[in-house]
């Protein structure tokens, strides 16, 4: 198939950018989105051009490194897959395809369709960890976790941090990201000494960084991992909860 | 034996105003002056159906909320209270919505290049800042109409009924009244969903009620709402 990408190209993080026009021809069906850009790449260098900066790791959908702005949809049209996992089928011959990058003051720029997300790790350092007792490994089943938290926990960790959430809501908010990793440990028992000092700390990092909610829900709509905006009302509980207790009541 | 443990934290400025810092907590205190706002508009729409028994039991109404908890607190004493509390929770609600959108504007400064468009938001959430304007500009229009009666057509010393009737039977204020109150059910139909989550209220065996909660206290508040400008201009009430 052949097709016309329309791609933002910007040489540094204060540089202008622009869209420049690209001819991808004989691209196979098969190939996923990034393989697709590679071989615009391979054609660009051979040619004695700068190569499209584009961010990618696993390719195979767990890393969270790829991230793609595609015809105004974050990770492109098909629903819960990222940019890598996008295959060029679910696109018809002829078709014209513009890729941006995110765009959020939380990530900025640093080059073409490269952004920042250092602003997801100021979150994960400021709470994102459990204390355990150092020593040899303990038995694996110390710990009863009841199945219901179990599950609740895994649905959050299944968060790969991408950014497509703040990449897609109008309000540029980090919320969906924050509440999956927050729930993901203030579900399980060995998240519960810190679950408060960690909502606040989580959530007052998050607000430094990104927008406010007003539940749209696109977040959870451009989310590759299907996390829920349920996990978003149980992050705004445990904040409420954080703010009330602990405080000395003489 | 007197133990004191230390806070976790320390104890800052009091629960209220620790919420009033952070964007989180705006919301929370929004969804709590919006419920407030809820409560009022919903016996503020069953009040006035009294319009259709009659003159005399709207007036009779109209009356009786200067009463409330009277002798207990002066005549019109329970009612400037409750209007203190609706002006408190309006003022948080309304600064609040302006510092939010001011730091969601912050949060996406540049806008996509490339056409975009929303995949599930729907109208009445993307339009809730232009509904709450109207609706506030509505409030105050609504309040120098039929409250203190500064822009209403009858004549001074008219009952609460005529006032109503008077404004009502124009067409434009008529007209404006229906315009304003479309603009609350909108409001009204992403807010109450949306208070749901920002309060927290969340639990995976009630939460496919909340979309029906919302679209029906809409339809019952708006419905009565726009009855009753259209009940006054095809006369079944005069
Ligand atoms: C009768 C008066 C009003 C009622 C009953 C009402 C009710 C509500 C409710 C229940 C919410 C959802 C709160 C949340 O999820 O946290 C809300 C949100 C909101 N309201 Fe109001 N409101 C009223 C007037 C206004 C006015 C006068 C304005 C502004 C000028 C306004 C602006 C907003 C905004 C911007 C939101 C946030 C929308 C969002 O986050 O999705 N409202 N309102
Ligand atoms: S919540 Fe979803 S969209 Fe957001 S960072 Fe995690 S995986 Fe990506
Ligand atoms: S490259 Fe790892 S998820 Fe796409």
């Amino acid at each position: 198939m052949n097709l016309t990408l329309r791609v933002w190209r910007q040489a540094g993080p204060t540089a202008p950018g622009r869209f420049e026009t690209y001819e991808a021809k004989g691209v196979s069906e098969d190939s996923s989105f990034l393989e697709m850009l590679d071989t615009v790449n391979e054609g660009l260098i051979g040619a004695g051009h700068e190569p499209i900066e584009f961010m990618h790791d696993c390719r195979e959908g767990i890393c969270g490194t790829c991230a793609l702005m595609i015809n105004g949809q974050a990770h492109g049209p098909a629903e819960r897959t990222t940019t890598c996992q996008l295959h060029m089928r679910t696109f018809s011959d002829g078709d014209e395809i513009i890729v941006e990058p995110w765009r959020a003051a939380g990530f900025p720029i640093v080059k073409d369709l490269v952004v920042d997300r250092s602003a997801f790790d100021r979150i994960i350092e400021s709470g994102g960890y459990v204390s355990v007792a150092t020593g040899s490994a303990q038995d694996a089943n110390l710990i009863p976790i009841a199945k219901d938290s179990a599950d609740i926990a895994m649905d959050a960790a299944a968060c790969i941090g991408c950014g497509a959430c703040v990449a897609a809501c109008p309000n540029g908010a980090g919320q969906l990201f924050t509440a999956a990793k927050l729930m993901h440990l203030n579900s399980l028992p060995q998240g519960q000494p810190e679950r408060y000092e960690r909502t606040v700390a989580m959530v007052e990092v998050m607000e430094e960084h990104f927008g406010s909610c007003t539940n749209y829900g696109e977040c959870e709509a451009a989310c590759p991992k299907g996390i829920s905006v349920d996990f978003i009302a149980a992050m705004n509980r445990d904040y409420r909860k954080a703010l009330s207790r602990n405080r000395r009541s003489a | 034996m007197a133990t004191t443990s230390a806070p976790a934290r320390p104890a800052r400025s009091g629960f209220l105003l620790d919420l009033y810092r952070s964007a989180l907590g705006k919301k929370y205190l929004m969804a709590v002056s919006g419920i407030v706002g809820l409560g009022y508009v919903f016996a503020h729409m069953l009040g006035n159906l009294k319009l259709y028994q009659s003159a005399e039991d709207f007036n009779a109404y109209a009356a009786f909320l200067r009463r409330l908890l009277y002798p207990i607190l002066p005549e019109s004493g329970t009612l400037n209270l409750l209007r203190l509390v609706l002006i408190a929770a309006l003022v948080v609600h309304v600064v609040s919505a302006y510092q939010l959108t001011v730091m969601n504007r912050r949060a996406r400064p540049e806008r996509y290049k490339g056409p975009r468009d929303y995949v599930v938001a729907d109208f009445a959430a993307r339009t809730m800042r232009w509904t709450g304007v109207i609706v506030l500009l509505f409030i105050g229009y609504h309040l120098a109409d039929l409250t203190l009666g500064w822009v209403n057509p009858a004549p001074s010393g008219s009952t609460p009924y005529e006032k109503v009737i008077a404004s009502f039977s124009s067409l434009p204020i008529a007209a404006f009244y229906l315009v304003a109150n479309t603009a609350l059910g909108l409001h009204l139909y992403h807010g109450v969903w949306s208070l749901f989550q920002s309060m927290g209220w969340n639990n995976r065996r009630f939460n496919h009620l909340r979309r029906s909660f919302a679209t029906g206290f809409t339809l019952v508040v708006v419905g009565g709402n726009l009855s009753f400008p259209i009940a006054v201009q095809l006369g079944i009430i005069s």
